[in-house]
């Protein structure tokens, strides 16, 4: 009998391993999944929620609903209104906004000429130690490449009050050239790192020839190299954006009046107490949206700016 | 490898037979020696002009500024003329090299001296030097010293994040749809200001009375979720906004590790029989090493400068529970113009940081990418 009964039995135990397996890996997808859906929610549930609050209003605040649409949480334009942007306001004469549009030009004039200037002179070096030799006294490329790179590890407190004395001495305090100088020194060690590494990718043999074809040395650079390079000079460029857009630390000591960038402006806001919270979530929106305007389309360029050098 | 890469292109082409007239090579020696003579004179009338020895001088340092910016460019402009190609070469290093030269030395020069100045801004008399008191008050600083402690746990908190960041770019790189998705989602919280990151989480999540953190935490059961008044929450609260900023950037450079791992070595060892647990403490891990101990170090280096989000969200407090050295140095120059005793605390900060880093590089540098090249 149990003879007779071992062929039976043995498709079905098979079978029955066959699907043990599958609810094994359909219970490992469903793992994966939701801790993926879980971070998900962890990293978009901030921005959700400021988003969301500055369209409340204080017993929006006060009982703390979440989803919009749903009793209470019917969207108010009121945290919008006291920047001067929302739809019935944006028109009218408004300091807030002026004030807010200021400070946002600020920030984009800042970020872009720090990492415009950042990328130029960055790319040229970078180039330059990925190609050539060079010997400057006891120094050779080795010795200039940790030079530019141990300028990350300065932190900014180090160099805050020097650079207010100097930029007092210079006439550059509150002024977004000062700025703009300090945010190139900050973000160059970095634009050096990952154009170093674009050009290390890329052969010799091209600019070889070009010469032998009579380039000179920068026609080969802007003809041959560049083009080449610009994926990687755009991923410094971005990454060089977002971390001037972001500083806070240079920003909040060496400028008052004039050259206040966004940051400065949160920060200020925010420390008040007395500020409503629509308001306040408002600003931080607005504070916010670019970035994650950069985050969602520009993602690619982000992550191969982090990534060169460090990973091959 | 890099060394083939390195040898000038120039040279090996022979673009340096070109000779050079000694009237051109007399010409750029000129060039450079006239405008380094005209700095120097202006810093010098600029210097007896600010010590009020003579009335002869600009306003303020800015002409000087721009006699530098005008050197610069004689300097780059005559080392062409004098060394032909080899000048060229130079050219594409001078910008960079003498930008950060000028930007770094004389910070580094200056605080120095104003470290040893007994220097208060709200005061009346204006700096004077004090020898090593700043030094002498700082040994005996407690709020210093706890702020440093700090630093030892923030730091201690980058090894947590790593395991983390490690477990999500496992998941990413595993065989998922939407990866897209949740790759941009991620990431976003990387590219927030960390100013506005100490409001949206730290001042309106983790809100005492209304925020949806502490009300699921009164549904979790605690009673009082206040975030910032006790010590090690406090701490911990300020470690978790900071997790959330900064997980993405290793996360990032982990799954481009793992993105570049050869496959065929995972798949040979699932046709031996390897659990994934095996595969994982066997393959994966030794062969992330090096992207690993490089994702921690950079991250090490930039944990030491995190101040944005202490000073925006609980400006060190309670009682210095959160503060770092940077928000500490921060509330120094801010709250009490400090400025001698600050700048002294920001110099011996520096000097333990690079004490640090490089005893770390040391330990765990051979370990890392491109450590014997960078």
């Amino acid at each position: 009998m149990t003879k007779a009964s071992t062929p039976r039995t043995q498709p079905i135990d098979q079978r029955s391993i066959a699907s043990l397996e599958r609810l094994g890996f359909i219970g490992g997808r469903l793992l994966i999944y939701g801790t993926l859906l879980f971070w998900a929610f962890i990293c978009l549930f901030p921005i959700y929620w400021t988003v969301t609050t500055s369209f409340k209003t204080a017993v929006n605040v006060t009982q703390g609903d979440i989803v919009p649409f749903i009793g209470r949480f019917m969207g108010d334009w009121r945290g919008w209104r006291s920047l001067g942007l929302s739809p019935d306001s944006i028109f009218e004469i408004s300091t807030v906004r002026d004030e807010f549009l200021l400070r946002f030009e600020n920030s984009l004039i800042v970020s872009t000429g720090g990492a415009i200037v950042a990328v130029i002179i960055g790319s040229l070096a970078a180039y330059g130690l990925s190609r050539f030799k060079y010997k400057f006294g006891p120094w050779r490329n080795k010795d200039i490449s940790f030079f530019f790179l141990s300028q990350l590890l300065l932190p900014p407190v180090v160099l805050a009050m020097p650079f207010l004395v100097l930029y007092k001495e210079l006439a550059l305090l509150d002024n977004v050239i000062g700025l703009i100088l300090i945010y190139t020194l900050t973000v160059l060690p970095i634009v050096i790192w990952i154009m170093r590494d674009q050009f290390d990718t890329i052969p010799i043999e091209l600019e070889q020839a070009a010469l032998v074809d009579g380039c000179s040395l920068w026609g080969a650079f802007f003809r041959i190299v560049m083009p080449i390079a610009l994926p990687g000079m755009v991923a410094a460029f971005i990454l060089a954006f977002v971390l001037c857009w972001n500083e806070y630390f240079f920003a909040a000591l060496l400028t008052s009046t004039n050259a206040k960038t966004l940051p400065v402006m949160v920060a200020s806001q925010t420390g008040s107490q007395g500020i409503s919270w629509w308001s306040m979530a408002a600003l931080s929106t607005a504070a916010i949206a670019p970035l994650i305007l950069i985050g969602i389309f520009l993602e690619k360029y982000i992550v191969k700016g982090l990534t060169a050098g460090a990973v091959k | 490898m890099q060394t083939t890469r390195t040898v000038p292109v120039a040279s090996q082409m022979g673009m340096d037979q070109y000779a050079i007239s000694d009237s051109r090579r007399l010409a750029g020696r000129a060039l450079i020696l006239l405008t380094s003579l005209g700095l120097a004179a202006i810093v010098l009338v600029q210097t007896l002009h600010a010590f009020a020895v003579i009335d002869l001088g600009f306003e303020n340092w800015r002409p000087t500024l721009y006699a530098s910016v005008v050197w610069a460019t004689a300097l780059g402009a005559g080392q062409v003329m004098i060394r032909g190609e080899a000048g060229h070469r130079a050219l594409f290093l001078l910008p960079a090299l003498l930008f950060t030269i000028a930007m770094v030395i004389f910070p580094t020069f200056f605080g120095i001296y104003i470290a040893f100045t007994d220097w208060n801004l709200s005061a009346f008399e204006g700096q004077k030097f004090n020898g090593l008191e700043n030094f002498y008050t700082l040994i005996h600083d407690a709020y210093f010293w706890n702020a440093l402690l700090n630093m030892v746990y923030y730091v201690l908190g980058v090894l947590v994040q790593y395991v983390i960041a490690f477990g999500l770019a496992l998941l990413l790189n595993a065989d998922i749809r939407a990866r897209k998705f949740f790759r941009v989602a991620f990431l976003l919280p990387f590219m927030l200001s960390p100013v506005a990151v100490s409001w949206m989480i730290g001042k309106s999540l983790m809100e005492f009375r209304f925020g949806p953190l502490a009300t699921l935490m009164r549904h979790l059961g605690w009673d009082n979720p206040a975030f910032f008044t006790t010590p090690w929450i406090a701490r911990l609260s300020i470690m978790l906004l900071d997790a959330w900023v900064w997980l993405p950037f290793m996360m990032i450079l982990l799954l481009a590790g793992l993105q570049a791992l050869p496959k065929e070595i995972q798949e040979a060892a699932k046709v031996d029989g390897a659990t994934p647990w095996q595969s994982f403490w066997q393959i994966t891990f030794p062969l992330m090493l090096s992207v690993s101990v490089t994702a921690i170090v950079l991250r090490i280096i930039f944990q030491l400068k995190l101040a944005d989000i202490v000073i925006n969200t609980t400006s060190g407090g309670p009682g210095g529970a959160t503060d770092t050295v940077s928000s500490f140095i921060f509330r120094e120059y801010r709250d009490r113009s400090n400025v001698g005793y600050g700048t002294m605390v920001a110099e011996v900060y520096l000097i333990i940081i690079i004490v640090f880093v490089s005893l770390l590089l040391k330990f765990v540098g051979r370990w890392m990418r491109r450590e014997n090249e960078a």
